[in-house]
């Protein structure tokens, strides 16, 4: 699905500059779910962003499905990402005065569906995330949990081959949290790969494999017994 | 980009986004919108002016020159400086005849007479005048007609009188025409009424009787008080004026500088200063009226620049589920040229209540200053196409700035 090799990325900082991803290998097989995990500032999001074509690596090579992601005109950029890619923010990140429906069908939109077509399917996630009833609501009038599950919805509308979740339940309780893991566990055993970024070990145990980064250079990589977040909940 | 606006969505995210803060939006537009309110209220008014003067000397050839005799100040081939210069019909006839771009020359006759009619009489302005006259000078008869050719040629005695003299000189509502006033001692048959003008071109006309008979009871002559020279419509005034001049010159044996020899009152070169001024009005209008525009327009540009400020995370956020820069850059334009537009035609509706307003409180009436104070279409399509062009132009800046960032530090935006 993905392969990552000898990656960097710097960002400057004043005169000096500062070298946060010195030199990632990473591969990343179909059907894979994957926890990034590392201390704070250790360059988490910074990989994950470069991996979703928000940013782009000073040096090294990224072949994303097959494609190679190098000085990609932000046009094309944002074909792929509408095409390829699903986004999972911790801020949840949906558009406050759109309700939970027009949010869910916004990547459809870019997508160039019609807009009878794109009602519907945006429905289908809805009511697959369990917020059918809430179609007409708008993103405050919806709790954590239930952002997070639009949000969720809307990774999925545009049927991505990959899901990159920056700490998904970052801003969840652990009860909520557990939910929206049994749910993206649900989407892994559909076959969708998914790549999380997380803090928590208990989440990470919940994927079927865990990197961790440690200043910038992967030290572990390890794959665990996929704890099932539905005996929890 | 016509399937982009005509679709639905469009103008949904359009609506959405400018709903989100009505207020803003609404201030937003009072820029464009005073602009164009300004553009529509001065176009207008100033057009109504245009109309009132249209109003005023429709009735007149407004290219013409008056000219008529005054006295030497130089002497010249044996006269005395000081003699009387008096002109004459052959004077008349030979302008017609060689002068170029002449129309008309109306020689006409005018004196102070009493007229009397059974108890009732009064001084008043006796001209003696050709059928001509009505062409250049169009009077509005109310009842009866203007002097004819055969009233010339048998020398009749009859008048034609003004509307002011019928009210001195009747009842009210009493018939007139038929009826006997006398001229100078002379019985005249009144054959019909004209309307006092708006405006009265040389001197002020009471009492029209045909030249001929004025000839003959004065015992003018050949003599002439003054000639009305109208020219073609694209001959040029002044210089007819000159030609007549030289010509007169030469007959009268006058000397070549002599200055004083002939009065003159150029119509056509005032009526031009006047068109000149509305001219002039209504380019200062267009200034003005672009200026407010152009500001209008620029604060919505400011406007949009600092909403797009705000929504600097919304953006990236779209931009991470797939929109290309050209579809962001696009949505914001068109959502600058939209309000710049709805702000128009909110200015053009408002104008047009503005110009019936000025109608009605002074377009109404003769007397009126302001006739019919309106824009023309032309106008209004020419103001939304530069509606639609400055707010494509200012629309580009927000929308350029939009997307100068990469997507991830919009995302990371708080
Ligand atoms: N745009 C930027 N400009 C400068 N420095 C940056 C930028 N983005 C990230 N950094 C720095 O790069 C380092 C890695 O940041 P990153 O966000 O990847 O960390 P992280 O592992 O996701 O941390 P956290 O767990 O706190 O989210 C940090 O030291 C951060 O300060
Ligand atoms: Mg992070």
């Amino acid at each position: 699905m993905l392969n990552i090799k000898k990656l960097h990325k710097s960002y400057p900082i004043g005169d000096s500059s500062l070298h946060v991803l010195k030199g990632i290998d990473l591969s990343v097989d179909n059907g894979e779910m994957v926890a990034i995990m590392g201390s704070s500032g250790s360059g988490k999001s910074t990989l994950l962003n470069i991996i979703g074509m928000l940013d782009e690596a000073d040096d090294g090579e990224y072949i994303l499905d097959g494609v190679p992601i190098k000085n990609l005109t932000e046009k094309k950029a944002a074909i792929y990402r509408n095409k390829f890619l699903g986004f999972i923010f911790q801020s949840f990140n949906l558009i406050n005065y759109k309700n939970a429906l027009d949010n869910v069908a916004l990547p459809l939109y870019y997508q160039g569906i019609k807009r009878q077509e794109r009602q519907e399917k945006a429905l289908f996630h809805l009511e697959k995330v369990g917020l059918k009833p809430w179609a007409e609501h708008l993103p405050n009038e919806l709790s954590g949990g239930q952002k997070q599950r639009v949000a969720i919805a809307r990774a999925l509308a545009a049927n991505p081959k990959l899901l990159l979740a920056d700490e998904p339940t970052g801003a969840l309780d652990t009860k909520t949290s557990y939910e929206i893991m049994d749910f993206i566990q649900s989407l892994n055993d559909e076959g969708k790969t998914i790549l999380i970024v997380t803090h928590e070990e208990d989440i990470a145990h919940m994927c079927k494999r865990i990197v961790r980064l440690t200043d910038g250079v992967i030290l572990e990589d390890e794959k665990v017994e996929q704890v099932r977040a539905s005996q929890y909940v | 980009m016509i399937k982009f606006l005509l679709e639905r969505d469009t103008w949904q995210e359009v609506w959405d986004s400018l709903s989100k803060n009505k207020l803003r939006s609404m201030l937003t537009m009072v820029g464009v919108w005073w602009g164009i309110l300004l553009l529509i209220g001065l176009l207008g008014s100033a057009k109504g002016l245009e109309n009132s003067f249209n109003r005023l000397f429709g009735s007149f050839a407004t290219n013409s020159v008056f000219v008529w005799g005054q006295s030497t100040s130089k002497p010249f081939k044996g006269f005395q400086e000081g003699r009387r210069v008096k002109l004459t019909l052959t004077d008349a006839k030979l302008v017609e005849e060689n002068v170029e771009g002449i129309e008309f020359v109306v020689p006409r006759n005018q004196n102070q007479s009493l007229v009397v009619r059974d108890f009732l009489s009064g001084t008043y302005s006796v001209n003696g005048d050709f059928p001509l006259l009505d062409k250049v000078q169009k009077k509005k008869m109310m009842f009866g007609r203007f002097i004819n050719q055969s009233d010339i040629e048998e020398n009749r005695k009859v008048a034609v009188i003004s509307e002011d003299i019928y009210k001195q000189l009747f009842e009210k509502d009493e018939e007139m025409i038929g009826q006997y006033i006398k001229i100078n001692g002379m019985n005249f048959t009144i054959i019909g009424m004209f309307e006092n003008g708006n405006v009265n071109m040389g001197p002020t006309s009471d009492i029209h009787i045909p030249f001929t008979t004025f000839q003959q009871i004065y015992n003018q002559g050949n003599q002439i008080g003054w000639m009305m020279l109208t020219g073609k419509p694209d001959a040029d005034i002044s210089q007819i004026e000159a030609d007549a001049k030289l010509i007169l010159r030469n007959l009268n044996n006058i000397h070549p500088e002599d200055k004083r020899a002939f009065g003159s009152f150029n119509l056509g070169k005032e009526f031009a200063k006047i068109t000149g001024f509305l001219i002039g009005m209504q380019f200062l209008t267009w200034f003005v009226g672009i200026a407010t525009l152009i500001a209008g327009v620029f604060a919505i540009g400011n406007i949009l620049l600092i909403t797009v400020k705000e929504r600097t995370k919304e953006i990236g956020v779209r931009r991470a589920l797939g929109a290309t820069p050209f579809e962001i850059k696009r949505q914001i334009v068109v959502e600058a040229v939209f309000i710049t537009l709805l702000a128009g035609v909110f200015g053009i509706i408002t104008g047009g209540w503005i110009l019936i307003g000025i109608d009605s409180a002074f377009g109404q009436g003769d007397e009126a200053v302001i006739v019919n104070a309106s824009v023309s279409i032309a106008v209004v399509f020419i103001a939304l196409i530069i509606l639609v062009v400055l707010g494509t132009l200012i629309g580009l800046i927000p929308a350029f700035k939009a997307t100068s960032i990469k997507p991830i530090d919009a995302l990371r935006e708080e």
